[in-house]
């Protein structure tokens, strides 16, 4: 059942020109990043020779890019997160999902999972520009492979935290300020804390993000996404639970 | 196969304090089309939405084909079908698009999907819309893509709110037809404002008022006693 509804996500995404539009725009974005971190690697390639254990393509070029494409999957993640229920409730169309022989839980991960598929494309495309460097020399598939996951998974929590927002308001126009505000106040919310190891460090998706970013695949970090990412899901759930219950 | 479809046991929903629906007991066999009148604000879509599992009932138990809601509602939900007021369409679909989701929602296999679509679209007149976006079609066309989502799945228990509104002459007798062609293998409730509507299509008729059953008669009873639907409604409702 989850199948029939990321089939449909997928479908009313891909039917729009917005899914493309954002498409052709990450790629742009991203390879304006990229040319330029090359351009520059390029640049002061032969006085980073003369260092002693100088950081390689991966770290100059790669990590950037990814830290780039974080910023971007946080301004975009509103614009795809905020028709997936505030327009169904709008077009009276939760109506047709509620009758259905299909469990809430089934709703809400079916459109969670649409989200994250168009989330996975982007990121595949991200995987194959840097690959492009292979043909220039080696690349740090370690390095490489956290930074995926971290995306990955920050694109995960970014894409629940949208999807419960959703469910609070008929209007996606409001559910979409709403996801970029919560969202923007997440990332930065470290800036506030002075000291390093302040609780609000903990808080901070961007300071997770940070670790895979630098290559650390932390056990924590990783904790810490899967039950933002669950919890939100959850909050949904019970969100249009109660509205069948108290109407 | 069970005779009785539907039955309700002392229904009720509040809203905070306000009650909207009262002890509604009501009990469908198969092949019956009741009708469900009332002015506006009596309740009927609050009862609707609470037989299709959309709403939960603050008391009271709801068993469709002997299976109950509250319970098991995904196997219960599979027997239903239901048109709300506002028919539920993804503007951006097909028609076929749309019906074929409806059908794979409602768990029908990868083989029968296609003769039910065929059929769906042939019971509602339908045929030539298939590649017609929804958001193009007329009202009354969007009512029937309405309506054949609805029996898509074959359901034993078929629920209309007000399906002929906003409907010419003609259309309006053709979802009559409709709907009298799906009282004989199934069981349907329809709600309306239109009397005669209930005269003409309907086995049995309820009215409520004020979140009450107040009238309930098969229309044969009616008409042997000779009162009108129109003076009996006047009477009890105003």
């Amino acid at each position: 059942m989850i199948v029939t509804i990321v089939r449909k996500e997928l479908n009313m995404l891909f039917t729009s020109p917005l899914a493309w539009i954002l498409l052709a725009l990450i790629q742009l974005i991203l390879t304006w990043a990229f040319l330029g971190r090359l351009d520059a690697f390029l640049e002061i390639q032969a006085q980073l020779l003369q260092i002693e254990n100088p950081p390689g393509v991966t770290e100059t070029i790669i990590s950037p890019v990814f830290a780039m494409a974080a910023i971007v999957f946080l301004m975009i993640t509103p614009l795809l997160s905020m028709r997936l229920l505030a327009e169904e409730r709008r077009n009276h169309t939760l109506t047709l999902l509620m009758s259905a022989p299909i469990s809430m839980t089934d709703i809400i991960v079916g459109k969670f999972l649409g989200l994250m598929i168009f989330f996975a494309m982007v990121i595949a495309l991200i995987v194959a520009l840097c690959m492009s460097l292979l043909l220039g020399g080696a690349i740090d598939f370690g390095l490489l492979l956290s930074n995926t996951m971290g995306l990955l998974l920050v694109a995960a929590c970014f894409s629940a935290l949208g999807l419960y927002i959703s469910s609070l308001t008929a209007q996606p126009v409001i559910a979409a300020i709403g996801a970029l505000g919560v969202l923007l106040g997440l990332w930065i919310i470290d800036l506030a804390a002075g000291e390093t190891n302040h609780w609000l460090h903990f808080i901070s998706l961007l300071k997770h993000f940070e670790n895979f970013n630098q290559g650390l695949i932390d056990t924590s970090s990783i904790a810490y996404f899967i039950l933002f990412m669950t919890t939100f899901l959850i909050l949904t759930i019970h969100r249009l639970d109660g509205e069948r219950l108290h109407g | 196969m069970t005779a009785t479809t539907l039955s309700t046991q002392n229904l009720c929903r509040n809203y905070g304090s306000h009650i909207a629906v009262r002890d509604i007991n009501l009990q469908l066999q198969r092949g019956e089309v009741l009708g469900l009148l009332g002015p506006n604000g009596a309740g009927k879509t609050t009862t609707m939405r609470m037989l299709t599992g959309n709403l939960a009932p603050s008391a009271g138990s709801i068993e469709i084909c002997g299976i109950d809601l509250l319970n098991k509602p995904q196997e219960a939900k599979a027997h239903l079908g239901f048109l709300p007021e506002i028919p539920p369409l993804y503007q951006d679909m097909t028609v076929d698009e749309f019906l074929l989701f409806a059908a794979r929602l409602h768990r029908l296999s990868k083989p029968k999907i296609h003769t039910a679509l065929g059929d769906a679209k042939q019971r509602c007149g339908l045929e030539d819309r298939g590649r017609h976006l929804i958001s193009t079609l007329s009202k009354g066309f969007q009512q029937r893509v309405g309506i054949a989502q609805a029996i898509i799945h074959n359901p034993d228990v078929i629920i209309l709110d007000e399906p002929t509104v906003g409907l010419d002459p003609n259309q309006m007798r053709e979802i009559r037809k409709l709907v009298r062609e799906l009282g004989v293998s199934s069981s349907v409730i329809l709600s309306t404002h239109i009397l005669s509507e209930v005269e003409n299509i309907c086995d049995r008729v309820q009215i409520m008022h004020k979140g009450s059953v107040v009238f309930d008669q098969t229309m044969a009873e009616l008409q042997q006693q000779g009162t009108s639907l129109e003076m009996v409604f006047t009477q009890l409702t105003q």
